[in-house]
Formats: C-alpha cells, sequence, structure tokens
C-alpha cells in the first residue's frame, strides 16, 4: 500500500469513530461599517504603525508626486511594468526625469542579479487594501511580477482610495477568491521586518526597507472625496 | 543525524530534570526568556483590544474541528485541486519518507544548495542533516533560524528561534561564523545578514517551505512572515518544495483570514505581519519569475495516530503560534532547549510524546503547573491542561494505553503506596490508629526522602493530630454545644 493509501485508510477507519463537522459562524470577521474616511485612517494608522509610509495625491496629478518621491529617496533606477495604467503613465510621467527606467517583462533568468543589485526601486498597481490591518493586496502578473514588490530595496505602491476595504474577509469574499485565485496572491503590510536579534525591530531584512504608498484620491466632482478630513 | 561538532551542547527529553536545573543555574537564559515573554504576553493582551476575543476564538476551534472532521476528504480535495494547478503532492507516513522525497527532487535537479524558509516539521524530521548526508547543503535563511544554525543550535521557540540569544551573543556569532566586525548596531548586523542571504537565495537550486494553512477547496498554500525570506525561498530558486504535516489542511478559502488574525496576534501581539504569501501554483506560460516547479509533500509523522482519539484530537487544531510557551511559567524559566524536542513548551508537551514515545518524553506532561494560562490563551481552544493530565495518566498505565510507551512511569512501589493509602483512607479506625502512631514515632522521621527534600525540609507529621485537634476543641466548646 502507498503512503497515501495508508494514511487515509487511517484517517477513514479512526478507532473513536467518524466525527461530525460543526458550522462555523463568521460574523466576527466583518460587518465593521466604516465610512471611507474611517476607513482611511484605518489604514493609514495601521501601516503608518509599522514603517509604512502614505503619501495622498490627486487622482490626475498623482506621477508628480511620484517624481518628487523618486528624486527624495535618491532613486536612479526604477523597475516597472508598461501595460498597467500605473505603470504606462509612470513611464510616460518619467521619461525626461533622469531616472533609469528598468523593463521587467524579461524572464527573470535573465537578470536576476541585476534586479539583486542594480534596481533602486519597484513600482507597483495595487487591487485594493485592507483598513482593518493596514494591507495592500497584490496579485502578481506577468506584466509586474512577483519579484518587484520583494528584491528592491524601496516598494512604491499605487493605491486608488476608492478601493480600500474593510477587512481581509470582506475583500476574499466581495472579490469572489475561491472562485479563481492567481499563481500568487499577497498581502503586504509594511516593509519587510525582523525582531530576532533580542526583540529590536529592524527594517528590511530581506525585502524592501521601505514602503512608500502612493493613495490616488478621485478628483473634480464625479466622485466623493476620500481624503482624510482636515 | 549528522555528528555534532565539539563543545555543541546536545539536548534530550528524557534529561529534562537535568537540563531544567542547567537552565534555571543560567541567570543569563532566565534573563532572555523573562524579558522577551513578559513583553510578548503585553502585546498579545493589546493586539485583540478591538475584538471579541471569545467569539474569534470560538470560531477558530471550530473551524479546524471542521478541518479535521472531514480531514481525509479534505486531503483528497487539497491534492486534487493542487494536481490541477500544476503543483505536485506527495505523501510520507513518517519523517525520513518525507527527507527521502525532498532530498530525490534536489537530485532530479542536481541541487546541491537549499535555501529554507522557517519550517517546524523540517525542524521535526531534521531535513537539514538529512540533506547534509546525502551531499546537500541546507541554509536556514529566516535570520533567526540562520543565527541558531550558524551557532550550531537548534531553535528555542516555534516563532523566534534565537529568542534564547542576547544581541552580545548574536554580534559574536556573527563576527565569528561570517568575519564582520563585531557591533551591537541591530540594523548592521541585519544588513549583514541580508547580503550574506541574497546569494544563497540566487545560488539555490530548490527552497524548501513550510505552511501556515493548506486550503483544499482551492489549493493553496498560505505562509505567514515578516522578514520576506518565505516569499524569496518559495520565488527566487526555480524549484519550491513546501512540506507540511496533515493537519494544517482547512476547507474554504474564507477560514483563513480567522485563523490568520488568530495566529499574528497569538504569536507576536502584530496586529498582520509584513506578508500573506498564498501559493497557487508554479509560473505559468508567459510569467516571468516565479519556481517553474512546486511539491508539496503531505507528512503524517504520528498525526494519524493522534488522530484516533477523541481527546487527543484537539492536539492536531493547533495553529503553532506559540502563545502558549509565552504564557507558561515553566518554559520562561527552564527555556526552550531544556524540554530537548523540536517542539518546546506547554504544546511541546503534549504532542512530543505522540512523536517520540513516551518512552522518551516521560518528563514532559509533567513540566507544568497545570495554572492553565496556557489553555487560556490558546487561539483554538486547545484544551492543553486536560492533555497534559491525560498523558500523566497515560505515562503511569491510568489511560487508554493508545499512546507509544504508556505505562513506562509505572512504579510497582508508587501503586503499592496509593492503594495502601485508599484502604487507610476508607478504614476509619486504622486511620485513626496509624495518624496517632505517626505522630508518636515522628523523632523517627528519615530527614531525606528522595526528590522531596532536595529542595524541601523534610515534613514531620505533627504530634497531635488534626482530628485530636478538633476533638479537644469541640470538648471546650461543649457548654454551648449543649445550649443550642
Ligand atoms: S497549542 Fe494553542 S497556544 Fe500553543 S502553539 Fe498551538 S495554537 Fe498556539
Amino acid at each position: 500500500m502507498s503512503a497515501r493509501e495508508t494514511i487515509l485508510k487511517r484517517l477513514r477507519e479512526r478507532a473513536d469513530g467518524a466525527l461530525s463537522a460543526p458550522e462555523s459562524d463568521f460574523s466576527v470577521m466583518t460587518g465593521r461599517g466604516w465610512s471611507p474616511q474611517e476607513r482611511l485612517a484605518r489604514f493609514e494608522h495601521w501601516i503608518g504603525s509599522v514603517h509604512g509610509e502614505v503619501i495622498h495625491v490627486a487622482e490626475d496629478d498623482w506621477t508628480g508626486a511620484l517624481t518628487t518621491l523618486l528624486v527624495d529617496k535618491g532613486v536612479r533606477r526604477l523597475a516597472l511594468g508598461k501595460r498597467h495604467p500605473v505603470a504606462a503613465e509612470a513611464r510616460l510621467a518619467l521619461a525626461d526625469a533622469g531616472v533609469a527606467l528598468v523593463d521587467v517583462d524579461r524572464d527573470i533568468e535573465q537578470w536576476q542579479r541585476e534586479q539583486f543589485e542594480n534596481v533602486d526601486a519597484g513600482l507597483t498597481s495595487t487591487r485594493g487594501a485592507i483598513a482593518e490591518t493596514g494591507s495592500l493586496w497584490l496579485w502578481p502578473t506577468p506584466d509586474e511580477p512577483r519579484l518587484m514588490s520583494l528584491v528592491p530595496p524601496l516598494h512604491i505602491a499605487v493605491l486608488d482610495a476608492a478601493t480600500l476595504e474593510d477587512t481581509f474577509f470582506d475583500v476574499m469574499e466581495r472579490h469572489e477568491w475561491a472562485d479563481g485565485m492567481p499563481t500568487n496572491a499577497l498581502l503586504i503590510s509594511g516593509p519587510s521586518k525582523t525582531a530576532d536579534i533580542e526583540q529590536t525591530l529592524a527594517y528590511g531584512v530581506h525585502g524592501p526597507r521601505e514602503l512608500v504608498v502612493i493613495v490616488r484620491h478621485a478628483t473634480a466632482a464625479d466622485s466623493h472625496d476620500t481624503r482624510p478630513e482636515a | 543525524m549528522s555528528e555534532q561538532a565539539p563543545g555543541v551542547h546536545t539536548y534530550h527529553p528524557r534529561e529534562f530534570h537535568r537540563q531544567a536545573h542547567e537552565a534555571l543555574d543560567n541567570p543569563q537564559i532566565r534573563a532572555n526568556f523573562r524579558k522577551a515573554m513578559d513583553g510578548l504576553m503585553a502585546k498579545r493582551c493589546d493586539s485583540f483590544d478591538d475584538w471579541d476575543l471569545e467569539a474569534l476564538r470560538e470560531l477558530g476551534a471550530n473551524i479546524r474541528l471542521r478541518a479535521l472532521a472531514r480531514l481525509p476528504d479534505l486531503l483528497e480535495q487539497l491534492e486534487a485541486n493542487c494536481e490541477a494547478n500544476g503543483v505536485r503532492v506527495h505523501w510520507a507516513e513518517d519523517g525520513d519518507e518525507a527527507c527521502r522525497i525532498v532530498r530525490e527532487i534536489c537530485e532530479s535537479h542536481g541541487a546541491t544548495s537549499v535555501i529554507k524558509g522557517k519550517s517546524m516539521v523540517t525542524e521535526e524530521m531534521h531535513l537539514n542533516d538529512h540533506l547534509e548526508e546525502a551531499g546537500i547543503e541546507a541554509l536556514e535563511s529566516d535570520l533567526g533560524e540562520y543565527l541558531v544554525q550558524l551557532n550550531q543550535q537548534t531553535p528555542s521557540h516555534i516563532i523566534m528561534p534565537a529568542i534564547h540569544l542576547n544581541t552580545d551573543e548574536i554580534s559574536r556569532i556573527m563576527h565569528d561564523k561570517t568575519g564582520i566586525e563585531r557591533t551591537r548596531d541591530v540594523d548592521a548586523m541585519t544588513a549583514a545578514a541580508r547580503q550574506q542571504l541574497r546569494e544563497r537565495f540566487m545560488a539555490a537550486g530548490v527552497g524548501v517551505s513550510g505552511v501556515n494553512f493548506a486550503v483544499a477547496e482551492t489549493g493553496t498554500l498560505c505562509l505567514v512572515e515578516n522578514e520576506g525570506n518565505g516569499r524569496m525561498t518559495t520565488t527566487v530558486p526555480p524549484v519550491h518544495v513546501a512540506v507540511t504535516g496533515i493537519e494544517k489542511v482547512v476547507e474554504h478559502l474564507r477560514d483563513v483570514p480567522p485563523l490568520y488574525s488568530l495566529l499574528t496576534r497569538s504569536a507576536t501581539g502584530q496586529h498582520v505581519t509584513t506578508y500573506f504569501n498564498m501559493i497557487g501554483s508554479p509560473r505559468k506560460e508567459g510569467e516571468r519569475d516565479g519556481p517553474k516547479e512546486v511539491h508539496l509533500v503531505l507528512v503524517d509523522g504520528g498525526r494519524s495516530d493522534i488522530y484516533q482519539d477523541d481527546e487527543l484530537l484537539d492536539t492536531l487544531r493547533c495553529i503553532r503560534c506559540g502563545a502558549c510557551m509565552n504564557h507558561c511559567p515553566v518554559y520562561t524559566r527552564v527555556g526552550g532547549h531544556t524540554y530537548g524536542t523540536t517542539y518546546p513548551g506547554p504544546i511541546g508537551s503534549i504532542l512530543s510524546p505522540h512523536l517520540m514515545g513516551l518512552e522518551e518524553t516521560r518528563d514532559l506532561p509533567t513540566a507544568s503547573s497545570l495554572c492553565g494560562a496556557c489553555g487560556e490563551v490558546c487561539p483554538v481552544k486547545i484544551p492543553i491542561p486536560d492533555l497534559l493530565v491525560r498523558l500523566r495518566q497515560e505515562s503511569v498505565g491510568e489511560g487508554r494505553g493508545n499512546v507509544a510507551g504508556a505505562g513506562v512511569k509505572r512504579s510497582r512501589k508508587e501503586l503499592a503506596a496509593w492503594k495502601g493509602f485508599q484502604w487507610l483512607a476508607t478504614h476509619p479506625s486504622a486511620w485513626r490508629a496509624g495518624t496517632s502512631m505517626a505522630g508518636k514515632l515522628r523523632g523517627l522521621t528519615p530527614a531525606k526522602l528522595g526528590a522531596w527534600t532536595r529542595h524541601r525540609t523534610a515534613p514531620k507529621p505533627a504530634s497531635t493530630t488534626l482530628h485530636a485537634l478538633v476533638k479537644q476543641h469541640q470538648a471546650a466548646r461543649t457548654d454551648k454545644e449543649e445550649c443550642r
């Protein structure tokens, strides 16, 4: 008998008899009912508490903020996609900004060392975020691969304020994750960190040392303003 | 197991008492644990502030129970969905078989170097030693595990492997083993480790990780971490091998958020970890990075034995948060190595007897004051104290006898003593005669009474028994009694 058969047989022929499965009540995971402002405030509080930086910008001017950020952080080589509107708009805006744009639409085998040693920042879009824990959620794509948010020392993530939701559970249910999961789904809440040396917090142990979230707010009268109340 | 380097301390559960004494005599160990555990307890408490903690624990327990109730079906469903996603599934009856599977995967790719993410089940099966014997180098990439490996030790905590070391000790280890300048600057040491390990991620032929939750419904493997080494391990090398105990499966994707909420808060008092990494498949056509092959190794290793018994089954609900150790007065004082097992603390004391047999682990169920703290903080409501008592019963042959090594502590002398006591206590005249005799002969009590007098003075029977005292007292009050 194979290991598989032996294990399954032992489990099925349980000495104390078959077990009955209880029903689950998930109400504690949902129903927060936060307003957009409350959601944003919570998101910012929690991601800030673990060293994530948040920049608020108007939707139609976000690339200006990106350019300033790149200068401030001294980024000379930025890895980014091509097709996603975030990447496409950034490419346009950065054409003459003196920042080298590093293409990521190459198989990693061709440029692993370059990515590990010679990229200052990775720019990615996000699918949304979670207010309760201050988490971004990303489903990497061929256009924005998995390692872009991990290997460079700075990760810049672009988030639309309107895509903030209350809890992880809500995100999963509303977007029907169970109907089709991608190759890799990620929650990211702050830069990489460790407390393995005598409980002292240190950032950037394996992944990025810094995470900056550019939160884009809908402009003009076409949508509700989600910026935090002054 | 491979040979230990000279001077490396090895621990064994059979030596629990001796090791506990050594640890108690080591002020450094005691200070390191005390400080860490106090901090962790406070942080855990704060992190549940906004929650109906009882409702959440109830849900967590219930999700784990449901998964166990359907375990064989869910394992088959997990296998089918993983295979459909392109993940290859292997089954192993024990640790040796699992090691062999991992080694063969490495060999089939000609891999001579493996990078590892934190995984307790691979510690349990001594994977690193096994691979090394086959000429494959296995390097731990979690910072704590890396430090412990450099120091030729094993983890002393399931969440914080290097918690027994302080900054000075770590500074010395990094200096001695990797040649960096001695420093007390934690950022500098972290940066050095980052640099050292990045090379290894790029060079590794295979990445080996554990799994926190395996979702049957979608065939998804979930990993919880802060450092990013888990993501590196599962994304950079061309092959990823995930190893998990068969009990880690959950039924639905929606079962994951409650367990994740409980895990991070219970473990380190964090509202969330930096990364929650959900792996669905190997690199697909057109994708640019990620492993081209993903394997899942399902390890039984004694779990299906635990599964047979209605009471012991609860052990398998564990989500390995470590809260029971953080809150255990015994663990806090003796530290993790003292237990001599992969899993220390209360969870180790209820799990290790099944993995290693009571013969080896006979003292672990007694390494508890039964204060109940572990059961109270356990996020999935495992009645740990009850299970400790059950294993004590098993060890003296008074249980159901279905734990390996049951009855190992059964002693004729002790049994006879209790039988005698039972007879005396149920025969009042014999009891009275015996106790008054003991009072008269109290001068003859030996000064040394084995283990009892090692830390205490020998008890002397009172010259007057409690019964006699009560009688005298009552006689003095006779008048009042008569007035009633
Ligand atoms: S027994 Fe409970 S408290 Fe201990 S590690 Fe497991 S889940 Fe956590």
